[in-house]
């Protein structure tokens, strides 16, 4: 409950940071949102000599789209991206994400850089934004460069940042006009971290998928891609039986352990169950950014006197596109 | 004299209370800082069975900013380091030989400052030789297991008690002629109540007057005061105790533990007050936890699903210490009320406790003395005889539930129901519900590939201990007391031994003196929480304060009401017997314009008083319940069950209360409420656990889930009124009927869902990788 | 036993001014010190409760620039130059702001202490959302435990100021 002592650091600039990071090396954490941080450090399981809080710096907040790809500052909070328009639609991997991330008091604070840079395999955002294909912007004195999420992450807790680099920003490429996304998230209860966690990040061309983002959170030691899932995609229409394939093909890739939250076959159950439910929603017209849709509710909470009818269930959904289909 | 209306019983006055919380103004134990106060931290152990070798805290008190750093080797000097238990029993206030649980108490630093306090900590260096850790009774039960209490003299083994209610012989003829008998073994499983005010003490003993103040998280300031007399040898009269505002008690904040006493202990030896405030980790891993009760049921009945006996064994985890709060004399609290509201010729049941390397405790978390696990397994057990029988839930309740005209009904393990419609209840809920469409929607949608459930329970519950000759805590007999003293100007103060940690006290109590005495309650202070300012009572918890308290309040009151009569004769110039009352003030019969009100006779109790009567108008009291109360109700969940995840949402849940005649309903369905989401929180996350060395699972709230409002279902609460024949308001109690009935109306709703496919049972808590398993069994897994 | 004399402690701190419920508190504070620890030991303000330590529970919330914020999983120090609302700062013109006479009114208290912290949130979501659904209601209260009130009268209380304040046209 009670942080050891630590130097603090609240660089006006981002050069004074880098300069700060350079002296003092891997002594010092950064402070972003705090919220993964602070935790630690009053659990005593982090003692850093040295906090560096680089909220004063400015600039480091924008979220919005140039030449088609999305920029989003690596201090922009979870709560900014809740409620974004622009994280709808053909974002709704990310637009669907972020209300899900932890509780809404933690949103306020939480960044999108400090998630990525704490690379928790139970982290939302990371799955997120590497079934969207991102990547990272990461600054040092000396330099800048930009590394794909896949290489970002390297393990729990641990990425290929250097001590002397920050994020900057996370850049997501444009998926084209017609693409639709979604995340599940199973937890116990709202600020539990994922037991599952699903991405599904589709580019439709022509009717048929042209490219597919599936990434998966807390069934692994950090966040993956389910690339022969994906793969599976590439170039087929999104029917049933290509749901039923591609989902298998992910539960396959996933690489969970038994635990409190449930034994590994469950958590790949809930895989498969996850992909199937994603990817039908990215199919549904709406998603695909035909029709823009309504802005990102939280997840279906059933009224207490309301009738059972009127869910949208697994079946439901495909009843729905069947019947389409058909016309 | 103009009086506003003396709203009493039966009103939902909104609550006094609330003006200082809404202001951020409540005054909890956190906030009380005393000059020269010290802070106390504690260093727990991080084994669960381990020697202890040596302590070194050299550099520890070395470091700037502590004062002392106290262990058990000092405490023992002292004759402190081992207290009684509530039990009888004995737990250590700081570890010497051994620690016996992960998270007990090894060593206390007293710093300027918790920051530093919590530096010291990591300074301390302890020896420790781990030991095997005992983590089930069943093996601490085994032949050969680890002994885990050698302290005790001439002690072999980890048993703790052995206690049988019921008619055995009865019993076994009944089952002979039973044409099934349905089995159900089940673990209540350890959770915990999980106040959002942790525990804590300022320990404020005073060098120059030997005035030892506490401030403290107590529900039973009293009954904590005679004990510190005991353990600390400090005189009586010289400790008080206050219980300022509690942040939520649910049984948490009975029983003493280690913190309270060092700190004490540190402040009488170093001439300050000393604060202890534990943390969230401390709080969940040591205080006392709830249930852990491994039960097994055996229900037989006819083909036709009449009830004919019931066997219950029961198997309980105390932990390393038997410190369960309860009436001396009931080893097992309550637990013997298992047969529910069934009328049930006979009963046996066999209790036994085991000690463990675990946190001491097992009451709490509104149980009701045990009558939670025992609701829980006649109610599961119901549930799946109608399944085993091919009969409605409902149907074969009604045709046991004890009828209306059978009451005052003697159960077949001894308790004395005081009155009840148990038919009535079971019946409005199912209305409410709408159960018969319920049952259809279920099957309609079961074709669809829908899971539905529909769980109920038709609980009975037990409150109010409890009468002289049968319920003491530590040998102190179980009545409670209320002192009322009306003022010159009409205004009343009265004083409780109950302790409300946000039961609407400063409100209800007040209702019961308007009720008796006609002056309004916003006219009435209640006091209570200050052993130095109010009568002797024990406390606040087993949903007690209306059945005792309150008939104390209306006891006194009436004493009250007695001498105003007298006054008012006098004032009146009539006889006493010619007076009439009505709610504030007496009248001549027949001539109603000659009248006094309560105000005004107040007043003249300190001015115009007859001659030969003392002065005043006040009236103590002190009530021995001639019964324990007994509330009940039905409650009713409708699941339905994500196939591919097996979360389960709810959603329909109905609640019916009958808890007799209810002071403020307000007040009343907000305890149900909270007590329905306790309820859900232990049917669906709740969960302490232990691996196989011994580490707690659950000593935080990452791993110790609380439901938010986002899980927590809406509740439909409606309620029946059957009042107490022996209580003087025919009130009952009500605060913990929820955790007593709900729990298994949840269970009961998803083992619903999956009844046709041959389920009966998933262990509490349902947590949806546990549903997904009986799922899969089932067939039934998406 | 007698206490050793008392040396002071070796903290560095760093001073710090912070517009707290509209008034400007000035103070010095070790970096480590937390906001909660800052509000309630330096400032007197008892009102923003500690209910655990792992910043699950929200009892210490407090409104960082109008945003709830986890008092207890932030730093003093990162407040300086910030504004900060606590419970205490709820009153307007010394009156109950209308969430406070809604948790009263509808019974969304009973203990009281996740009552600060539960108020402030719901008045912040009431700043942005004047008309919530219980969805969204229970959905904006999802950081916040409550253990006694089962959160139903919580959703009137909210709903209830919400009434008020469209009736006070704001």
């Amino acid at each position: 409950m009670y942080p050891g002592r630590f130097e603090y650091h609240a660089p006006a600039t981002l050069d004074e940071a880098l300069s700060t990071l350079d002296r003092l090396g891997d002594e010092a954490k950064v402070l972003a949102g705090g919220q993964s941080l602070i935790p630690l450090m009053k659990l005593r399981f982090a003692a850093p000599a040295a906090l560096v809080d680089i909220n004063r710096i400015e600039a480091l907040d924008g979220l919005s789209e140039q030449e088609g790809e999305l920029r989003i500052g690596a201090l922009v909070r979870h709560k900014a991206c809740e409620r974004s328009e622009l994280l709808r639609g053909r974002w709704g991997v990310l637009g669907d994400a972020a209300p899900q991330i932890s509780d809404p008091i933690v949103r306020n604070m939480g960044t999108v850089g400090g998630s990525l840079a704490h690379a928790d395999p139970q982290g939302d955002w990371g799955s997120a934004l590497l079934a969207a294909d991102a990547r990272v912007v990461a600054v040092r004195s000396s330099g800048r460069r930009e590394i794909a999420l896949e290489d970002f992450f390297q393990g729990p807790f641990t990425t290929a940042l250097e001590p002397d680099e920050l994020i900057t920003e996370v850049r997501v490429p444009d998926p084209g006009p017609k693409a639709a996304g979604t995340y599940l998230k199973l937890e116990r209860k709202v600020g539990d971290f994922a037991t599952v966690g699903v991405a599904v990040h589709v580019t439709f061309a022509n009717g048929s998928v042209s490219r597919a983002g599936i990434a998966l959170t807390a069934v692994g030691p950090r966040n993956l891609r389910a690339t022969a899932a994906e793969q599976a995609l590439a170039g087929v229409r999104l029917d049933d039986e290509a749901i039923r394939e591609a989902a298998r093909l992910a539960a396959d890739a996933a690489e969970p352990r038994d635990d409190v939250r449930g034994s590994a076959d469950y958590k790949r159950n809930v895989v498969r169950v996850f992909v199937e439910r994603g990817l039908r929603t990215a199919a549904l017209p709406e998603a695909r950014g035909d029709v823009p849709r309504a802005s990102a509710a939280p997840p279906g909470r059933p009224e207490a006197t309301e009738e059972f009818a009127g869910e949208e269930t697994a079946e439901g959904v495909m009843k729905e596109i069947r019947e389409k289909e058909g016309e | 004299m103009a009086t506003t209306e003396a709203r009493g019983v039966g009103h939902s006055v909104k609550r006094k209370e609330d003006d200082r919380f809404i202001r951020g103004a409540g005054k909890y134990v956190e906030d009380i800082n005393l000059p020269g106060m010290l802070h106390m931290a504690v260093l727990r152990s991080p084994f669960a069975h381990a020697r202890i070798g040596s302590i070194d805290a050299s550099a520890a008190e070395a470091l700037p900013g502590v004062v002392a750093v106290v262990t058990g080797e000092l405490l023992a000097q002292h004759e402190l380091a081992w207290m009684p238990t509530l039990s009888g029993d004995t737990q250590a206030v700081l570890a010497t030989d051994k620690v016996r649980m992960q998270g007990q108490e090894v060593a206390c630093v007293v710093a300027d400052s918790p920051y530093v306090a919590h530096d010291a900590l990591e300074l301390i260096d302890v020896d420790y030789e781990p030991l095997p850790a005992v983590t089930t009774p069943q093996a601490a039960l085994e032949e050969g297991a680890p002994l885990i209490r050698d302290d005790k003299e001439g002690k072999t083994d980890n048993r703790i008690y052995h206690w049988e209610a019921g008619d055995k012989e009865a019993t076994d003829r009944l089952f002979g002629e039973a044409d099934r008998v349905v089995t159900l073994d089940t673990h209540y499983p350890r959770c915990h109540p999980a106040p959002l005010e942790c525990c804590g003490c300022v320990a404020d003993v005073n060098p120059a007057t030997g005035k030892a103040t506490i401030y403290m998280t107590s529900q039973a300031p009293h009954a904590h005061r005679t004990v510190f007399a005991m353990v600390a040898g400090l005189p009586e009269q010289n400790i008080q105790v206050i219980s300022p505002d509690i942040g939520g008690g649910f049984g948490n904040k009975v029983p003493i533990y280690p913190g309270y006493v060092v700190a004490i202990a540190a402040s009488l030896l170093l001439g300050r007050p000393v604060k202890w405030i534990e943390d969230r980790t401390g709080n969940l891993i040591s205080t006392g936890f709830a249930r852990d009760f491994h039960m097994r049921g055996e229900l037989a009945l006819r083909e036709d699903g009449t009830m004919l006996a019931l066997r219950v064994k029961m198997l309980s985890d105390q932990g390393y210490a038997y410190a369960d709060a309860q009436p001396t004399k009931l080893k097992a609290g309550l637990f013997h009320i298992v047969t529910g509201s069934y009328d049930l010729p006979a009963a046996h049941v066999i209790t036994d406790g085991a000690y463990t390397n675990k946190a001491p405790g097992g009451i709490a978390y509104r149980c009701s003395f045990r009558v939670t696990e025992a609701s829980f397994m006649i109610e599961r057990l119901v549930q799946n005889a109608a399944y085993e029988l091919g009969l409605d839930p409902a149907e074969l309740r009604r045709k046991n539930l004890i009828p209306s005209d059978r009451f005052p009904y003697t159960s077949a393990t001894g308790f004395v129901y005081d009155s009840g419609e148990y038919e009535r209840a079971l019946d409005l809920a199912l209305e409410r519900a709408g159960y018969r469409e319920l049952r259809e929607e279920q099957a309609r949608l079961r074709e669809e590939g829908r899971l539905i459930g529909i769980g109920m329970a038709s609980f009975t519950e037990a409150v109010g201990a409890g009468p002289s000759r049968h319920y003491d805590i530590l040998g102190i007999k179980m009545f409670d007391s209320a002192e009322l003293r009306v003022h010159p100007t009409g205004k009343a103060i009265v004083k409780l031994g109950v302790q409300t940690q946000g039961q609407g006290h400063e409100t209800t109590f007040a209702q019961i003196v308007a009720e008796e005495i006609g002056i309004p309650p916003e006219d009435v202070t209640v006091q209570h929480g200050d052993t130095d300012n109010t009568p002797y009572g024990l406390g606040t918890y087993a949903s007690r304060s209306t059945p005792t308290g309150g008939a104390a309040t209306a006891m006194a009151a009436r004493k009250v009401r007695d001498k105003a009569r007298q006054i008012a004769a006098h004032l009146l110039e009539a006889s006493p017997e010619d007076l009439e009352w009505e709610r504030g003030r007496f009248h001549v019969k027949g001539s109603p314009e000659k009248a006094k009100t309560i105000q005004e006779i107040a007043f003249a109790a300190y001015t115009d008083h007859p001659e030969g009567m003392e002065a005043g108008l006040e009236a103590v009291n002190y009530y021995d319940p001639p019964n324990l109360t007994f509330p009940f109700g039905t409650y009713l969940v409708a699941v339905e069950i994500d196939r591919g995840t097996g979360e389960w949402n709810v959603r329909k849940l109905v609640a019916v209360d009958d808890c007799g005649v209810r002071i403020n309903p307000m007040i009343v369905e907000g305890q149900i409420m909270g007590g329905l989401t306790e309820g859900f929180g232990m049917a669906a996350m709740e969960l302490i656990t232990f691996d196989e060395e011994g580490n707690c699972i659950g000593s935080n709230f990452m791993d110790y889930l609380l439901p938010t409002s986002w899980e927590t279902p809406s509740f439909e609460i409606d309620q029946t009124v059957t009042p107490s024949p022996h209580h003087p308001l025919g009130a009952k109690g009500v605060g913990e009927s929820a955790t007593v009935g709900s729990p298994a109306a949840f269970v009961n709703a998803v083992i619903d869902a999956l009844a046709h496919a041959g389920v009966r049972n998933i262990e509490m808590p349902l947590t949806s990788d546990k549903v997904w398993a009986a799922l899969a069994d089932a067939g039934l897994a998406e | 036993m007698s206490a050793p004399a008392r040396t002071k402690t070796q903290e560095v701190t760093q001073a710090i001014t912070v517009t707290v419920n509209g008034q400007q508190r000035s103070a010095d504070v070790e970096p480590r010190r937390l906001l909660v620890h800052f509000l309630r030991e330096t400032l007197g303000l008892t009102g923003t409760h500690v209910g655990c330590d792992t910043s699950s529970c929200g009892a210490c919330t407090v409104l960082l620039d109008g945003t709830p914020i986890k008092s207890c999983t932030f730093l003093a120090v990162q407040a300086d130059g910030r504004e900060l609302t606590t419970v205490e700062g709820l009153l307007r013109d010394g009156e109950l702001h209308p969430i406070q006479e809604g948790f009263k009114e509808e019974h969304g208290l009973q203990c009281g202490f996740c009552t600060p912290g539960m108020m402030l949130t719901a008045s912040a979501l009431l700043a942005e959302t004047p008309d919530p659904s219980e969805e969204q209601i229970r959905w904006a209260l999802s950081g916040n435990v409550c253990r006694c009130t089962g959160y139903q009268n919580i959703v009137k209380a909210v709903q209830w100021a919400a009434a008020r304040l469209a009736e006070e046209g704001r």
